[in-house]
């Protein structure tokens, strides 16, 4: 298959689930009333990319993959490609080990998402969005809100996000992964969730009333 | 019934109706793009626009709107006429203006609206979006740069086909309408979506480039490529016939034709017979009418009348049958055939033979039994009615047959025709659901006639439909699908062997001398014994051709004025849209010519004498297009044992939808259309 870029790469000739997702699949499954199976699609395509992951290290979804759903589901296969192709969430091509994916939406590039991008561009050599680094790596994506805005700006690699971004975290970030290691995903700048930076600074001389 | 106010008319409409619906009621038509009165509603052209009085202030889109008791609605107020100039715009962001070069120029929805409802220049700047142009098949021609997104395609091909191929990928910016995946079409109705689509994204592969619509002469005629009579417009420049479209006819096709109707149009330009041909020494030449007509007239005084012998094929019109049974009869034969495949119609009974309960009557029936039929390939369109009829209600389908994937589900009661006698025993579930039902419907195919027990399965299927209580006084649920257009006409007209009379397979055998083939080619000519004298008449050089002494060149449908019968039993007319090519000559002209050269006149000089003779001989061919909904008081059934059947499997009688008769034969159109649905995904150019 031949992107409209020129980029091309190899669908696979099958795909079946394996015993761990037909496992999960079934528990989606049961959720929903006889005849309306095809209310799973979402999860039942997750289901496959993330077994694409364990198996190949990619985490994408090959139309065999939404064939296999479809069958899977009792829908018929367009309706599987519809859905697969309208959510960002699904990557119907191949790629890197890690997905960095960078929330450019207003708050997140107000709070510095250019320099996070160009961060990770300049660690890992990709040039557009989209597009995967020459080792197999990485691949870069660009993202609308994660709904992170409090501890913006936000990267997220694959499942994970990771908070409160700067470039030379970026850097110490994709330094880490290349090594295999997974640092804990959260604010990068070391606060509780989303409490003020550097701790609280309201509610601080809180007295609890006493009891009566 | 909730009454309300549109543009100052006061309509009482049905409840649960649209504003748009209510407006075209009062006669106020809302432009709109992705609306269509058959498909679902998708709302997502933003075209219908209207105002309504206390809600929001905003325009609302009125094609899936519902309309409430008191409402007041405005359709031409500065607020919508607005909304419509901004939507028109948006849609014309990314549309090419390619007017110039685009096919659908000049019938073209967005064109029309455009002038209504778009600004004299774009304020838009930016590039406009490209789209990769789809390969559907050989049919459907894409240029998806055009689309505008209405999806009345994809509706269309899920809904009424019932086929999903098409699909919607990709959001916003990225959305296109295609397969995903590159395949063709897998749907006998895909043309379809070439009429529905209101911009020129999808035009017809076959006409890409070929006439401006106002260049076209249109005649209405009727498609006679299978037995449904689809009403249909033929489009013809010159001499040439251009393109065919349906005609709306509600109790028929109501707007929909099948692909093969509309595309094998191309097969007749090829491998017409033109001009008379005479066999000498084994071999034909080229002959004057003049020499043909007198071979022919040496032949028949050599030969006693009984001797004689003429079977109908499957595209004629009722007109020519009736000449030629006359023509026969005049000379003392009563050996006329319409059955070349060798049916077992039993003509005795109107209701024997025709699809009584009517194609709209498809839509009241509870329960369906089809024999020995696939009405998805051999008549499409009637196909696409059941599929309506089992969508709105369930009908519970059964199948006895080989045959599956129909558009919707089909429980398979059994192969054998045996299964008749079992659902006659009631010792199969399908019987309870059968008996059970207010207005059962079995329908019978040409599969199941054309067998040696032919005659014992419609007996049988008969005395089934009367058990079942499927003939009732305002209910006739007993149904014969026929394939050939010509058939039920022919069947009127009384065109089967009279007293002493020869079937078509007597005929074939040796039974006669002299054989007269009116347009009949869906047999093996080898059948036909060594001695005996063919006349061919008919339009193209096909198999009854090949083995003919004598070839008299005669007009195809689009070529004559001709009254055809569908398998309803309804009537219908079609016009001459061109002339026929060559030397070729209307059908009837030539046989009563021919009657002239051996001096037994046939008595009708114009052909509205010829069809008061048709009216004479059955009155149904006095009532054109009109078809009285009737039931059944007499149960007696049709000739044949309906205990003698064999243990054979029933299937359909058409394995290849493409190609049914010599001139979807002829057709490279449809010849490119088997090649496609071989290998669907392989129908890259």
């Amino acid at each position: 298959m031949t992107e409209s870029n020129g980029s091309a790469f190899e669908q696979p000739a099958s795909f079946a689930f394996d015993a761990e997702s037909e496992a999960e699949i079934a528990k989606i499954v049961a959720r929903y009333p006889e005849g309306r199976q095809a209310s799973a699609v979402i999860p039942a395509l997750y289901i496959a990319q993330r077994q694409m992951k364990r198996q190949t290290g990619s985490a994408w979804v090959p139309v065999k993959a939404m064939d296999a759903v479809g069958a899977r589901l009792g829908m018929a296969p367009i309706r599987v490609y519809e859905v697969c192709t309208f959510y960002f969430m699904f990557n119907t091509k191949p790629v890197g080990t890690y997905h960095l994916q960078v929330c450019t939406t207003t708050p997140c590039w107000l709070r510095g998402s250019d320099q996070v991008t160009e961060a990770c561009r300049k660690a890992t050599g990709i040039k557009g969005w989209g597009e995967t680094s020459e080792d197999g790596v990485f691949t870069m994506t660009e993202v609308e809100c994660l709904g992170a805005c409090v501890n913006a700006p936000i990267l997220q690699v694959d499942d994970d996000f990771y908070e409160d971004m700067d470039a030379e975290k970026v850097t110490a970030l994709l330094a880490a992964l290349r090594r295999g290691e997974r640092p804990t995903p959260g604010s990068m700048a070391g606060r509780q969730t989303s409490a003020p930076d550097g701790g609280p600074t309201t509610l601080t001389s809180l007295q609890f009333a006493p009891e009566a | 019934m909730p009454k309300l106010t549109i543009d100052g008319i006061e309509v009482e409409v049905a409840a649960g109706s649209t504003i748009l619906q209510a407006a075209e009621q009062a006669g106020i038509e809302i432009p709109r793009f992705c609306y269509h009165e058959r498909l679902s509603i998708a709302g997502n052209c933003r075209m219908c626009l209207v105002e309504v009085e206390k809600t929001p202030p905003k325009p609302i889109a009125s094609c899936g709107y519902p309309v409430a008791e008191g409402m007041v609605v405005h359709t031409d107020s500065p607020m919508v006429r607005k909304g419509r100039r901004g939507v028109m715009e948006f849609l014309l962001i990314n549309h090419p203006l390619d007017c110039p070069i685009c096919d659908q120029g000049g019938e073209c929805d967005l064109q029309d609206q455009a002038m209504g409802f778009g600004a004299d220049h774009s304020r838009y700047d930016e590039n406009k979006r490209a789209v990769p142009d789809k390969n559907l098949g050989p049919l459907v021609k894409t240029s998806m740069n055009r689309c505008i997104h209405c999806t009345r395609c994809i509706r269309f091909i899920t809904e009424v086909a019932g086929v999903p191929d098409l699909g919607a990928t990709a959001r916003g910016e990225h959305m296109e309408v295609g397969t995903y995946v590159e395949k063709a079409l897998g749907s006998e109705l895909s043309g379809n979506i070439i009429d529905l689509c209101p911009v020129g994204a999808l035009t017809s592969k076959p006409y890409a480039f070929v006439a401006r619509p106002w260049e076209l002469a249109k005649v209405d005629s009727i498609d006679v490529l299978d037995a449904v009579g689809t009403n249909i417009r033929v489009d013809a420049r010159g001499t040439e016939v251009m393109r065919i479209l349906p005609r709306i006819n509600e109790d028929v096709n109501e707007e929909w034709l099948g692909d093969k109707s509309r595309f094998s149009i191309d097969g007749l330009k090829r491998r017409r017979l033109d001009r008379p041909w005479v066999r000498e020494n084994g071999k034909l030449r080229a002959a004057t009418w003049d020499e043909a007509f007198a071979t022919i007239a040496a032949k028949l005084k050599k030969v006693s009348g009984d001797r004689v012998g003429a079977i109908a094929g499957d595209l004629v019109d009722a007109e020519s049958v009736l000449a030629l049974k006359d023509l026969l009869a005049s000379l003392g034969s009563a050996n006329v055939d319409c059955r070349q495949d060798g049916a077992k119609l039993d003509a005795s009974r109107r209701d024997f033979y025709c699809f009584n309960t009517s194609i709209a009557g498809i839509e009241e029936a509870d329960a369906l039994l089809i024999v020995g039929a696939n009405p998805r390939r051999e008549a499409p369109v009637l196909n696409a009615r059941i599929r309506k009829a089992w969508l709105a209600s369930g009908l519970p389908i059964g199948m006895i047959g080989t045959d599956s994937d129909l558009t919707y589900p089909v429980t398979n009661l059994g192969a054998s025709a045996a299964t008749l006698t079992d659902l006659h025993a009631g010792s199969h579930d399908f019987a309870k659901i059968l008996t059970a039902a207010k207005k059962p419907m079995i329908i019978v195919g040409q599969g199941a006639l054309a067998r040696p027990d032919g005659s014992a399965i419609l007996a049988a299927a008969w005395r089934l439909a009367a058990q079942v209580g499927a003939l009732l006084q305002d209910w006739h649920g007993f149904n014969v699908l026929h394939t050939a257009a010509g058939r039920v006409g022919a069947l009127d007209l009384g065109f089967v062997p009279g007293p002493n009379g020869k079937s078509a397979d007597l005929m074939f055998s040796g039974g006669v001398d002299l054989l007269w083939l009116l347009g009949a080619d869906e047999f093996d000519p080898s059948r036909i014994a060594a001695g005996t004298f063919v006349v061919y008449q008919g339009h193209h050089g096909d198999a009854g051709a090949q083995r003919a002494d004598v070839i008299l060149p005669g007009a195809a449908y689009t070529e004559k004025s001709g009254t055809y019968v569908n398998t309803e039993g309804r009537a219908q007319r079609g016009f001459m849209a061109v002339y026929p090519p060559g030397e070729a000559r209307e059908d009837w002209t030539i046989l009563r010519a021919f009657s002239a050269v051996i001096g037994k006149t046939l008595p009708y000089d114009t052909i509205d004498a010829l069809r008061k003779r048709m009216e004479q001989v059955n009155p149904v061919f006095g009532r054109i297009g009109h078809l009285a909904r009737f039931g059944c008081s007499d149960h007696a059934g049709p000739a044949g044992d309906p205990s003698v059947l064999s243990d054979a499997p029933l299937g359909s009688s058409v394995q290849n939808y493409y190609q049914t008769d010599p001139i979807s034969r002829s057709s490279p159109t449809m010849a490119a259309c088997v090649d496609a649905q071989s290998a669907p995904a392989l129908a890259a150019e």
